[in-house]
Order: structure tokens, then sequence, then C-alpha cells
């Protein structure tokens, strides 16, 4: 009872790490990326700096990445993360090839958060003498917050999911537990154990979400 | 400030948005631009407030010419500039403070100016106390007047008002119409309201300009406007005037009507020849008489306007000369031709 205490306790640290490390990292890609999207968008569809080639660029690119099956782009992704963590299986060297997947979904949902936004407010801080910063910084990312919250939500929620299934090449956390212990080694207590603690914490985060972005528009 | 535009041109593909306009708008005074929708009023208004450039003509604040500017003066001219809008455009994101502080964060003042002068601006819009409040739970008016404060927060030069009461009831329509005026004579302000109500234009404006299809059709004072208007457009403007501005000097506001029919007539009387009795001279004067449909009296710009809607019966040469005589009284005269 002890060892299987362990075992989950471990491989659910480990989930934690893999999947907020790579919510960070592809908020960190997804989220200039998803701006991007939005503001070089066409003048009809709200673009403040419209630059209707890379829009379109960069909107394939983000296609193509999300089209991807995930576990197709990490073995893809291997090299890249001996590269930058110097191993290409465990915890950390799933970090990357996570990140990666996640930051065009990031991205498609940053740039629907903010294309919510009230154009006339758009209109009302460009009257007023607004650079293009202030407007992003001070505008469109606050007037968006809630909905930008929900989205880093469902991101980590999507991440979860993804890092169950990166422990099918070798990526740690509780997939990787559920499939060696549960599968290979015909232990269904652990299967399920491993199950119980993800669903748990799609909850608990999925709750976490909603309470802050209601009370984000609670305050409006 | 003193705004003129130039031959302005703005097309959007096959659509003449805004077709060869030329006004000048006088400073520190109240300049009303009308239209219907779609007469290119927004456009105009766009242009001129610098959030859109011509596709060709000139606009002219003063002796500067702002139409050209290269971005970053764009953005400090912008910054110049006071506007307010039909749907408020506040950040719902800010409470009634934060949304005035904006225009002074963006400009760099530092924090206790920004208090400052925040504080200065609510009651100077009469919401002293309000500056927590959330916008959602501010009614129209009071948005509206956040809105103003937050377009004065720069001590702008002019105003531009972007259908600014149209969301608005008749009451709430005049007291911020009463609150601009205000506005206007306390700070010598000059403010742009672009509507599509002449009864904004006759209890707000001194100068009026009407719009149709993206090219002026008439403009002047409101007061020669409104007694003797020109275009067919106007005319309709005025045709459907409401009953709006109800302060103690307006005797009737609206024109009554006894009779949906007749009223071949359309009489318009201006100033001190409203508290003449012109008809029942005429009257005397010739074989015809006059049948009364509808009419009233406006108070515009501070002078009376009368309108009387009527027929007048009797030999076709006598109502001739009649109509001459009412002309020669200054009165303007319509006649409707029959189909």
């Amino acid at each position: 009872m002890n060892m299987l205490f362990d075992l989950v306790w471990n491989a659910t640290a480990e989930t934690l790490m893999m999947v907020f490390s790579s919510t960070f990292f592809s908020l960190l890609l997804g989220l200039p990326l998803g701006i991007l999207l939005c503001i070089t968008a066409p003048e009809s569809q709200g673009g403040i700096i419209p630059k209707p080639l890379l829009n379109t660029v960069l909107s394939r690119i983000v296609n193509i990445l999300r089209s991807f099956p995930f576990i197709i782009l990490m073995i893809l992704l291997f090299p890249l993360s001996r590269i930058i963590v110097g191993t290409s299986i465990g915890t950390r060297a799933t970090i990357v090839p996570l990140s990666i997947a996640a930051a065009p979904f990031v991205a498609r949902i940053i740039e629907t958060a903010i294309k919510e936004v009230d154009p006339g407010v758009i209109q009302a801080a460009r009257a007023m003498g607004s650079t293009t910063l202030q407007v992003i910084i001070k505008v469109l990312l606050p007037e968006a917050m809630p909905s930008l919250v929900s989205g880093v939500t469902l991101t980590i929620i999507n991440l979860i999911g993804y890092s169950a299934m990166a422990g099918a090449i070798g990526g740690g956390g509780l997939g990787d537990l559920a499939i060696r212990y549960g599968y290979q080694r015909f232990r269904p207590d652990v299967m399920l154990v491993s199950v119980i603690v993800i669903l748990v914490l799609v909850e608990v985060i999925q709750v976490i979400g909603n309470t802050v972005s209601g009370r984000m528009m609670a305050r409006r | 400030m003193r705004i003129s535009m130039r031959q302005l041109n703005r097309s959007y593909g096959d659509l003449h948005a805004v077709h060869h306009i030329s006004l000048d708008i006088p400073s520190n005074t109240i300049y009303g631009i009308i239209g219907k929708s779609g007469a290119g009023k927004s456009t105009l208004v766009r242009l001129i407030s610098l959030l859109e450039r011509p596709d060709s003509g000139e606009i002219w604040y003063d002796d500067h010419r702002v139409d050209n500017l290269p971005k970053h003066e764009l953005i400090s001219q912008r910054r110049k500039i006071g506007m307010i809008f039909q749907n408020f455009n506040l950040f719902s994101s800010r409470n009634a403070a934060q949304n005035i502080a904006y225009p002074l964060e963006i400009a760099g003042m530092n924090k206790s100016a920004i208090d400052n002068r925040v504080a200065e601006l609510l009651e100077l819009v009469g919401l002293t106390g309000r500056g927590k409040a959330p916008i959602s739970t501010l009614s129209g008016g009071q948005k509206q007047r956040v809105a103003i404060a937050r377009a004065l927060a720069n001590h702008p030069d002019v105003l531009f008002c972007d259908e600014a009461t149209s969301a608005l009831d008749p009451q709430t329509t005049r007291s911020i119409l009463a609150l601009l005026n205000d506005l206007q004579k306390n700070l010598n302000l000059s403010v742009v309201m672009i509507t599509h109500q002449m009864e904004v234009v006759r209890d707000a404006c001194a100068y009026v300009t009407v719009l149709d299809e993206g090219s002026v059709v008439e403009e002047g004072k409101v007061l020669d406007v409104f007694a003797a208007p020109q275009s067919g457009v106007t005319k309709d403007f005025l045709a459907h005037l409401t009953p709006l501005a109800e302060s103690e000097e307006v005797k009737r506001d609206d024109l009554v009507r006894w009779s949906d029919e007749g009223g071949r007539f359309t009489l318009r009387f201006r100033g001190d020849l409203t508290g003449e009795p012109v008809l029942s001279r005429i009257q005397k004067r010739f074989d015809v008489e006059f049948n009364i449909r509808a009419g009233g009296v406006q108070r515009v710009s501070g002078q009376d306007v009368g309108t009387l809607i009527c027929d007048i019966i009797g030999e076709p040469d006598e109502v001739d000369k009649a109509v001459a005589a009412l002309k020669l009284s200054h009165v303007l005269v319509e006649e409707e031709v029959p189909q």
C-alpha cells in the first residue's frame, strides 16, 4: 500500500511539473502569437495594424501544427529536446514537445478571447492617442482577461491529457505509471488510482479557473 | 480651435462615403453635423478626428495641417482631441475613475497628479463620489458623463460627439446636452456633434451642416436653417422633429395637427414675426381664407421659429397675391405641388 502511495505521489508530482512548466512555456510562445494573429488581421476583422500576408502565414503555421497528431509531433521533436534539455526521455524532456504542441492551441484561444473585445472600446483607446503597445497591454489584455483565464484553464486541462499520452513514450508522470504498472504489469489498482488522480486534477483546475474568471466578471 | 476641411474624399470600394467636403468649423462653438444613416457623417468624423486618413483633401486644425501627420505626431495630436461615442465605449475592466485616468496614464502623468485630476473631472461632470463604481452599475447617462470626463482629461481644444445621445432617453439626452453646453462655455471648447436627431441640433448647436450621400447639402446658422430650410433632406428632418426641450420659455414645441388632410402651404415665421398678426392682416387685404391644419412655435438658438401648415382658400389669383404678400412680410412660404 505504501509503495502504491509513493508511486502515485511521485508520478503526480511529475505530472504537475510537466503540466505547469509546459503551460508556462506554451503561454510564452502562444500569447505573443495569439496577439499577433489578432492585431495583424485585416482591418475589417478588427486588426489594429493590418498585415494580411504575415497574418495568413502565421495562421497557416498554427493550423499545420494543430493538425499534427501529438504522438508524432513528440517523436519529431525528440532532437529538439536533446538540444534544449540534453535528453529525449523523462519528464524534463517531455516539456519541450508539450509546450510546442500546446502553443498553437494557446495562440488560437488567446486570439479568440481578444477578438471578443468590443471594437468600439479599441476605437476609443486609439482616438485618445494610445500607441499600439498601450492598446495591447492596457486595453486588449485587461478587457479580455476573464476569457483569457478560461482559455488558460482549458490549456492546462488539455496538457494534463497530453502529458498522460507522453507517458506512452517514456515521458514519466501519471500516464507513464498507468501504462507501465497498470497495463504492462497487470496492476488494475495502480491504473485505477492513476486515472482517479487525473480526474481529480482536471476537476480541481476547472473549478479554480471558473472561480477566478467568475470573480473577475462579478467585479465589472 | 478652428477646424477646416478642404475637398475631403474617402471611398470604400465603390462607395463614396465622403465626397468633396469642404467645411469650416469655427472655434468656441457647438457645431452640428446631421445626416441620415449612410450619409457619410461617421466617416467624416473619423476623418476629422484623425482615426482615418482621407483619400484626398486636407484637414487643418487652426494653422496646422493634420491629415498627413507621421505616426508619432498623429498619436500626440490625438491626445489633444476629446471624443465621445453612442455606446460610450468605456473600459469594462476599469471602474469610473480608472476609465477617466486612462488618457492621463498613457500620456505618462504621475499617480498623484492623475488622482487629483480625476477627482476634478468627476466633479465637473457631476459624479463626485462615484469614482469606484464599476461601469456596469452606472446608468446610460452616468456612463456618458464618465466618457465626457475621460474625453476632457487632457484639456482638449475640441470635443467630437459621435451620436453621443442616440442611445439615451429624451430626458437623459437633455441633461447631457445641457452639460455639454455648460462645458463648452466654461472651457472654451469647440464641440462637433454628429447626429441624426434634429432635436439635438435645435437644442444644442449654433451651426449646422446637413449631409446627404456623402456631400454637404446645406450649412449655416441653426436659426437660419430652421427658418428657411433649402434642401429636401433638411425639410424632411424638420418635418419629423419631435418634442424634446421642455424649458419654460418654450410655448409649444411640436407641431399640433388638427387635421391630416390638406395643408398645401407650409409657412415659416422667424423671430419677432412670430408676435405679429400677419395672417389676419392678409386675410383682410385679399379675398382669401386661411384654413390652418397644423402649427407650432419652436425655440431655436434663443429665437422663436413658427411653423404653420395651412390651406389658402380663394380664387387662384387672390391666393397668388396673398402668397406674394406673405413673402413680402418675410414669411417663408413653401407650396406643396399637388401630385
